[in-house]
């Protein structure tokens, strides 16, 4: 097993401006089954995509592809003629969140956002929408989810995933690739790797991942990344005390990050004296999350955690 | 984006939100001939001259230049000696503070240069109260804050007496619900018409979080004025960089001299940059990824001079920028580029790294991590120009090089 995304997980895409017809390339490359986009102004037409298969991903595949995505105006059209149960949102920044809450009304199981730079206002409606509703959000501002060999939805490079034994869930896009990268090089790969995005405002938090994969089968441990900026850290602190089974790394970026900046990260500040790197990584320590010095280690630190 | 005090008193008060009567100065004889229209008009002949810098704590920061000149000054010669004493006095005021560094508990040692100066109208002061909207990243809304404490370092009042702090979160579908300011008022032991303004005062302030998209709004002093009135004695406001577009007349607020000249133009080379007082020069891609450099140059014993995010999407034009920004910092020892390239390509960051070089000059150590997407023609690229260039297998081991370079002792 896996969390999220599997075989069977059928991708439409919001937003085929450049970044998305990029994506969505790489996705139909590593063996995602994309099956539609939504794109009003081009709707009616097929979007052609063709090249390389990247066999670092799904197995058993020609070596070159050719796909004709149809392209539809609304996400409630583009689920009735696909069937799609999950959607990967590249759409501008202005008019993500409404992107967000229309595969939400569509029915959507999942919806991927990787637009960075939604208004905060906006996310909060979106999250007020989707309350209620059985659709689960991940990110914005986030590389996306990977199940390696079955379903790559997002950014992420997917040559550097390897199937395997540990869950992965991150605020951090290229911290996620580095862990990624050592847990594939020590040989433990990844059941699935789960960016949860950058913002002060997402949709799916640390816990929630980590109650999935505590729930998976097939994932024996999990590596969590945070960063300074909230308390997201200490609350999945709390539940991997409380709850979880399965031994846990991290890592936490921003020792050294200045109170009151914005580390590039809309959601990465220390404000107020909340949410600094130390307390976080304390938090964990004492919930007996093994914690890496640097993130060199975090592959290292999972070993330790596996003991 | 942060604004000053007088203009987020002109955005409350441009909505009904009371605010005390004053004028912003930009020379000294602006803020004499702000005195008298002020005791004019009001009757009351106190006047307060402060300095409009984008940091708190400046009614206890104290001038560098004028060691006794305090960032809040509250004129009372006006009492006895009528208007031309407070213009007086204000003369001299604005003649120490204008132009002179400011240095309070947020700015730092260095203290930020003052520049224009907001004097306004003595109020009454029966009750100071503490009032803001910020986000809830928990809850995913917005929530007004009030206390009792007013005029004090709110993190502190939550550390000692927590129970002081009241809160309402802020349903983005229904704005702040009258019960929820009736609730309010009922903790602030507001009642009769200080109570119906108060009530009236934080509905509006609420209005004006989610209208202009701000990050946050602190009243720190609100106050309960002798005649009943409720009034903001200060204003702070910040507003979500991802909301500006839509608020064009607040984007105009902006002012660039309260900014870092290097960050300034990082900023409008679309490059995340953040100036340290380090010595290690760091160019990495990804928000996470650059904070975790800096700490790992920490770990092994050195101190970074910056943060910068290329971003994902970096061209080589925007490397070579990114370089002459760490390049001109005269801290800078030696350099570390940590790459993991998921979208960004190895090559693309190496041939900006080399344009660079070409085009500014190298005069410290250089040390190159790159991994991930298109390494081996990244690597290529470095190779064959010729460079002096230290290549690293992982974070770690570049940040230790460049540690042995720049002959720093762990």
């Amino acid at each position: 097993m896996s969390v999220l995304v599997d075989k069977s997980t059928r991708v439409l895409v919001q937003g085929l401006g450049k970044t998305g017809q990029f994506h969505t390339d790489k996705a139909i490359a590593y063996g995602t089954q994309m099956v539609g986009a939504v794109h009003p102004s081009r709707a009616g037409s097929e979007f052609h995509f063709e090249g390389d298969t990247d066999h670092s991903g799904v197995p058993g595949r020609d070596d070159t592809y050719a796909v004709d995505l149809p392209v539809y105006a609304t996400v409630e059209e583009a689920v009735a003629e696909t069937g799609a149960n999950a959607s990967v949102v590249y759409v501008p920044p202005p008019f993500a969140a409404d992107a967000i809450m229309e595969a939400a009304a569509a029915g959507v199981d999942l919806v991927v956002a990787i637009t960075e730079g939604i208004p905060v206002a906006d996310m909060i409606k979106a999250n007020r929408y989707l309350e209620g509703k059985p659709t689960r959000l991940i990110g914005p501002n986030c590389p996306g989810v990977i199940t390696p060999g079955e379903c790559k939805i997002g950014i992420m490079p997917g040559y550097i995933h390897a199937r395997g034994k540990v869950g992965v869930v991150s605020r951090s896009g290229t911290l996620t690739y580095e862990a990624v990268h050592q847990l594939t090089l020590l040989e433990l790969g990844q059941t699935t790797a789960i960016g949860i995005g950058g913002d002060p405002v997402n949709g799916t938090n640390f816990v929630e991942c980590l109650e999935m994969f505590e729930d998976d089968d097939e994932t024996e441990g999990v590596i969590m990344i945070g960063e300074i900026g909230g308390t997201a850290e200490e609350d999945a602190a709390e539940f991997v005390e409380a709850e979880m089974s399965k031994p846990v790394a991290g890592f936490i970026a921003g020792t050294t990050a200045p109170p009151g900046k914005r580390m590039g990260h809309a959601g990465a500040i220390v404000s107020g004296g909340k949410g600094t790197a130390g307390a976080k990584i304390e938090a964990m320590t004492s919930a007996g999350i093994v914690v890496a010095d640097t993130p060199s280690g975090m592959g290292e630190a999972m070993l330790r955690a596996f003991g | 984006m942060k604004i000053h005090e007088h203009q987020a008193k002109q955005l409350m008060a441009g909505r009904g939100i009371p605010v005390p009567l004053g004028r912003v100065a930009r020379s000294v004889d602006e803020a004499v001939a702000a005195v008298r229209p002020l005791i004019e008009e009001t009757g009351n002949p106190v006047v307060v001259v402060k300095a409009q810098i984008h940091a708190g704590g400046r009614g206890k920061g104290t001038f560098e230049e004028h060691p006794g000149v305090r960032g809040v000054n509250v004129v009372t010669d006006g009492i006895e000696g009528g208007p031309s004493a407070a213009e007086d006095r204000v003369r001299e005021l604005a003649q120490q503070m204008l132009g002179s560094t400011l240095v309070t508990i947020q700015t730092g040692e260095e203290g930020k240069r003052v520049n224009r100066l907001y004097v306004e109208q003595g109020i009454d002061i029966d009750r100071e109260l503490y009032l803001a909207v910020l986000l809830d990243r928990a809850a995913s809304r917005n929530i007004v804050m009030a206390s009792t404490e007013g005029g004090v370092e709110i993190e502190k009042v939550a550390e000692a007496t927590p129970e002081k702090i009241l809160r309402a979160e802020i349903d983005p579908a229904i704005g702040l619900a009258p019960f929820q300011a009736n609730q309010l008022a009922h903790g602030l032991a507001l009642d009769g018409d200080p109570g119906k303004n108060f009530m009236r005062f934080v509905k509006s302030l609420a209005d004006v979080a989610s209208d202009l998209d701000t990050d946050l709004i602190e009243i720190n002093p609100l106050v309960v004025t002798k005649d009943a009135q409720v009034m903001a004695l200060d204003g702070k406001m910040a507003f979500d960089d991802n909301a500006l577009y839509r608020h064009p007349e607040i984007a105009d607020m902006r002012d660039e001299t309260e900014e870092d000249p290097a960050e300034l133009a990082a900023k409008n080379a679309g490059l995340n940059y953040i100036k340290l007082d380090g010595t290690v020069g760091c160019l990495v891609n990804g928000a996470g990824l650059a904070m975790a450099t800096m700490d790992t140059i920490k770990h092994v014993g050195g101190e970074p001079a910056n943060f910068l995010d290329v971003g994902g999407g970096a061209t080589a034009d925007q490397v070579t920028t990114a370089f002459q920004i760490i390049t001109k910092d005269p801290n800078v020892k030696g350099i570390f580029v940590n790459i993991f390239g998921g979208i960004m390509r190895c090559d693309v960051i190496a041939t900006g790294i080399v344009e660079a070089i070409e085009r500014v000059g190298l005069e410290v150590p250089l040390v190159v991590r790159l991994e991930g997407t298109n390494v081996e023609q990244g690597k290529q690229i470095i190779e064959e120009s010729g460079l002096k260039v230290t290549n690293a297998d992982s974070l770690l081991d570049g940040a230790e090089k460049i540690m042995e370079l720049t002959g720093v002792s762990q």
